[in-house]
């Protein structure tokens, strides 16, 4: 080939893959599976949404795998939990993407932790202390009230993003406020029994969820946050339990189970697998039947 | 690069102040809401420290015949290779820095601080954040991107040394000063698409006193997943340099001690595949990894033998090639082994005339490699590597490594 054919075919593919298809969707990746249903709830069909992880998977230890490096280089929008969650894989996610509109600090790059108030903040950081967050705990989708400062913020960057749907967007989210205001209170008063239940989790990811149905957290599984626990460290977690009983054994849908199952066969404690979020149980689908279906399990080992 | 230059890093790492993540925090979220979230970053200078990370990396080695003579059969000298000194010694100490510049660029530098005092800049490049339309461009001194591993820094690698094809066609890793350009095709499967030029300055090229452009490279790589358990990437790559004067020390027909010039035209082809399973995706507990890369090279140009004696030039060529193929697995959350096997083909060298003063060899070193590491965080990794080394002529070195490799500061977000 000449070099004036090369550049006619480079130009040619240059326009075929430029050229935005008329009326495309907002095309949004979100890092985890919750922030994708929110977004399904604010923005309808005018967004088409990549979710980057499972219900299955730890969001704590993604790589930055190709998949999700093409989902970032097209993306409009991305939707992540921030708190350094992401930490370990999306800096090379977005690096990597040549993807300006997503880059930290750009209307395009949207990080919920920064509109909730966060728990477990540690007053010092020392790896010593295990796997822990600066910015505080970064699993703030266990509690439903954090959805409505994160909704709030969403829906006016996705107005920001897409502004000739600004006012569907707007429609959107007043009709979503009004039917989760209403949800969080069904929630609350059908949980009003498990006020004060003393828990032991697997991982310290519930501390939204124990804040928002006041369970009481007396002993975790993992001896420091992101260290799988030993034969160990569960013996002296028996040993906590026998001074100081628990209810039950919440674990996320991703923990692997071995631990809390070696702790329940000898606590006769209820395992309550949580969904943690959609798609982390067969109920929960979208983000009201992933709170009626963490409320329903709970309430079930409860009795 | 002297001492007193790694002196100098140090304590500029030092005087930079070690809240890092801090640092790192305070540049990847956004401005904190009214509601008044209990912020906890500074808002003293330091804030706009880069990350800072230390690498800690030391090895025992146990090797059967003296790592002082090793040599790739059949392969020209290609510059530090071979598994290390014997016995207990440091190893490359990285000290890394990396932060947004502005809202345009990222800057990163990774400095190696060696054994013996001395500090290497592995990488220190400038990439573009906000080009966009999938287009990145990278410049400095950085690792190409030619194959799989050689983008990797040592302390990812799943083995304590780099692989014989490495090794033999690349010098272990081939780091260059110039310009990259990548782009990012906007399609669902991952393809990429990349250039690079440079100075040449390292092996199969040569150092020149040239204006222009000593090597140049191209490479394409697709990816995607199978399902929500795997996912792979191939790639295809190719090297171009002119080195001019390449020396290699060997030793000629009579046994004596020569040292060789090459001049002339290298290519190199890389072909590279990887894939990682992990069950549903979530490789806490177990996980997978198959890797393997071929190599295949020609060079073309003079030789002339025994510089400083006879300095007969002639034309020369050769066509050689090898690979690797290596997979890993991690069984229980804190336990990896894995096996690797090297294999390369000194294949057909054509040396004209100068076939009179040198041998012509026809060989096939090979490798076996065994390793288990225990990872007692994401942070710490010790590991015991066992090999038996056949890139030498004769009997089988027999290697034993163990070795430990830490990380501290800045939490690096590492590459597939």
């Amino acid at each position: 080939m000449r070099t004036s054919h090369v550049f006619s075919f480079l130009i040619a593919l240059a326009g075929v893959a430029f050229v935005p298809a008329a009326g495309a969707a907002l095309k949004v990746l979100a890092c985890e599976p919750e922030w994708g249903a929110l977004v399904q709830e604010l923005a309808g069909d005018r967004a088409s949404v990549y979710v980057a992880t499972t219900a299955m998977q730890d969001p704590h230890r993604i790589q930055a795998k190709p998949s999700l490096i093409a989902s970032a280089r097209s993306a409009d929008l991305v939707v992540c939990t921030g708190a350094e969650l992401e930490i370990g894989w999306l800096p090379v996610l977005l690096r990597q993407s040549g993807n300006a509109a997503v880059q930290a600090g750009q209307p395009g790059n949207f990080e919920a932790a920064a509109y909730v108030n966060k728990l477990e903040v540690p007053t010092r950081l020392d790896r010593a202390d295990g796997d822990v967050h600066a910015a505080g705990n970064p699993h703030i989708q266990t509690d439903p009230r954090n959805f409505v400062p994160v909704a709030d913020a969403l829906s006016a960057r996705l107005a920001a993003v897409d502004s000739a749907n600004a006012a569907f967007y707007q429609s959107r989210h007043a009709d979503f406020a009004k039917r989760w205001a209403a949800a969080i209170e069904r929630w609350q008063t059908q949980a009003a029994p498990l006020r004060g239940a003393p828990v032991v989790v697997q991982h310290k990811a519930f501390p939204y969820l124990q804040q928002w149905l006041g369970l009481t957290e007396i002993a975790t599984l993992e001896p420091k946050p992101g260290v799988e626990p030993s034969t160990g460290s569960l013996t002296e977690v028996l040993g906590q339990l026998q001074q100081k009983p628990a209810k039950m054994i919440l674990r996320a849908a991703y923990n692997d189970g071995r631990s809390s199952e070696w702790l329940a066969e000898r606590t006769k404690l209820p395992i309550v697998v949580l969904p943690f979020t959609v798609g982390g149980s067969e109920k929960a689908r979208d983000l009201f039947s992933l709170f009626d279906d963490t409320v329903a399990r709970l309430l079930a080992a409860q009795k | 690069m002297s001492y007193r230059f790694a002196r100098a890093w140090l304590l500029a790492a030092l005087a930079l102040g070690l809240d890092a993540a801090r640092a790192q925090q305070a540049a990847d979220t956004t401005p904190p809401p009214s509601s008044g979230a209990p912020a906890g970053g500074t808002s003293s200078a330091s804030s706009f420290n880069p990350a800072l990370s230390l690498i800690l990396s030391g090895t025992y080695a146990n090797l059967s015949r003296d790592p002082d003579n090793y040599r790739i059969n059949g392969f020209v000298a290609s510059g530090d290779i071979g598994p290390g000194p014997r016995g207990f010694s440091l190893g490359e100490s990285e000290l890394g820095f990396a932060a947004n510049i502005d809202p345009y660029f990222y800057g990163a530098a990774n400095i190696s601080i060696t054994p013996d005092n001395e500090a290497d800049v592995e990488e220190a490049f400038v990439q573009t954040t906000s080009l966009g339309r999938g287009v990145t461009v990278k410049f400095g001194r950085f690792f190409s991107g030619i194959g799989y591993l050689n983008e990797q820094h040592a302390h990812t690698w799943d083995f304590v040394d780099s692989p014989l094809a490495y090794q033999a066609f690349l010098g272990t890793q081939l780091n260059d000063d110039g310009i990259q350009v990548r782009w990012l095709a906007p399609t669902r499967l991952f393809l990429e698409f990349g250039g690079e030029v440079g100075r040449g300055r390292n092996f199969p090229g040569s150092d020149r006193n040239k204006n222009g452009i000593g090597a140049g490279s191209i490479f394409a790589h697709a990816g995607g997943d199978w399902g929500d358990s795997s996912s792979w990437r191939a790639g295809l790559s190719y090297l171009q340099t002119s080195p001019q004067d390449r020396t290699d020390d060997t030793t000629n027909l009579a046994g004596d001690a020569v040292t060789n010039a090459f001049s002339g035209k290298s290519r190199l082809w890389v072909a590279d595949f990887v894939w990682k399973w992990a069950p549903n995706g979530n490789p806490s507990r177990q996980n997978f990894k198959l890797q393997t890369e071929y190599f295949s090279r020609r060079e073309s140009g003079t030789l002339t033998y025994d510089t400083t004696g006879a300095a007969a030039t002639d034309s020369y060529s050769s066509r050689q090639s090898g690979g690797y193929v290596q997979a890993v697995y991690q069984f229980a959350p804190r336990w990896r082994t894995g096996v690797r096997y090297d294999r390369l083909d000194s294949g057909s060298v054509d040396l004209a005339s100068n076939a009179a003063f040198l041998a012509q060899v026809n060989a096939r070193p090979s490798r076996v490699t065994w390793m288990a590491d225990y990872n007692s965080s994401e942070f710490s990794r010790i590991r015991l590597q066992l090999a038996s080394d056949r890139a030498r002529e004769g009997k089988a070195d027999n290697q034993v490594f163990v070795q430990y490799q830490m990380s501290l500061g800045a939490h690096g977000a590492h590459n597939f």
